[in-house]
């Protein structure tokens, strides 16, 4: 077994599909919970979201953000191979996906304050 | 899951067991793959609330003030999650079947309960939202 297919864009793109798919899904109860608290002690929330202001924790965050966003490209591009006819566009399609990802973290942290 | 015997079988078995109705992972395949049509178009619609929602700072109040009480907004959640808890499961079972040793029935449970988990977890934040805005 050799590990060219390492060096092929396709093969990066399913790691990144995978690994951003597992973090998120992790990422997902511990969301749900902290929202379950704006509901119910809205001061709580505040104070959490407080501690979100750290610089590591809005780095953090902008991560989250380009995990998300690469999930949504690089699913995007999945459902385009399976359901759209062939094209040659592959490793144009990876290098988009990851294009628009990182855009959307610049995005994020431009936003934020 | 009651009624449908080749639920936790591996995937070999799975599909020998095959007849000429698709199959468990067919279903599975489809199933994903519609949800992530759903998905598609709520994680545009969230990324673009989360850029809007963060200028200036995020509150429980700018949130409630935006959700509670608002059937779009309890509506669209309410798809999300469901549509999550359709698409993640199914996707975690592939990793684990793939990249770890446990049995494909435990694999089916640990994803059955994940489901479930998201389900619940999320469902509850749309509820607790929306019986705030009803006053309740």
């Amino acid at each position: 077994m050799s590990a060219r297919h390492r060096n092929q864009a396709n093969y990066w793109a399913f790691v990144v599909h995978r690994v951003s798919g597992v973090l998120l899904a992790l990422f997902l109860p511990v969301h749900f919970q902290v929202l379950v608290l704006a509901v119910k002690d809205g001061a709580a929330f505040d104070s959490f979201t407080a501690w979100t202001e750290a610089p590591m924790v809005k780095l953090a965050e902008a991560a989250l953000i380009v995990l998300l966003a690469a999930h949504l490209t690089g699913g995007l591009r999945l459902l385009a191979i399976e359901f759209l006819p062939w094209r040659d566009w592959q490793k144009s399609v990876v290098a988009i996906t990851a294009g628009i990802s990182l855009a959307m973290g610049l995005v994020y942290l431009l936003n934020v304050t | 899951m009651s009624g449908s015997d080749n639920m936790h079988d591996g995937l070999a078995d799975e599909f020998a067991a095959r007849g000429p109705r698709p199959g468990t992972e067919t279903r599975l395949w489809l199933a994903q793959r519609l949800s992530a049509m759903v998905l598609g178009v709520c994680v545009v619609v969230h990324l673009i609330t989360i850029v809007i929602a963060v200028q200036g700072g995020l509150s429980a109040a700018e949130i409630t003030a935006r959700v509670a009480g608002n059937p779009a907004w309890t509506a669209f959640y309410a798809v999300f999650v469901i549509a999550i808890s359709v698409h993640a499961p199914i996707g975690l079972r592939s990793v684990l079947a793939e990249m770890t040793k446990l049995s494909a029935r435990r694999v089916d449970l640990l994803c059955f309960i994940a489901a479930a988990m998201l389900f619940v977890l999320g469902i509850r934040v749309v509820t607790k939202f929306h019986a705030l805005g009803a006053g309740l």
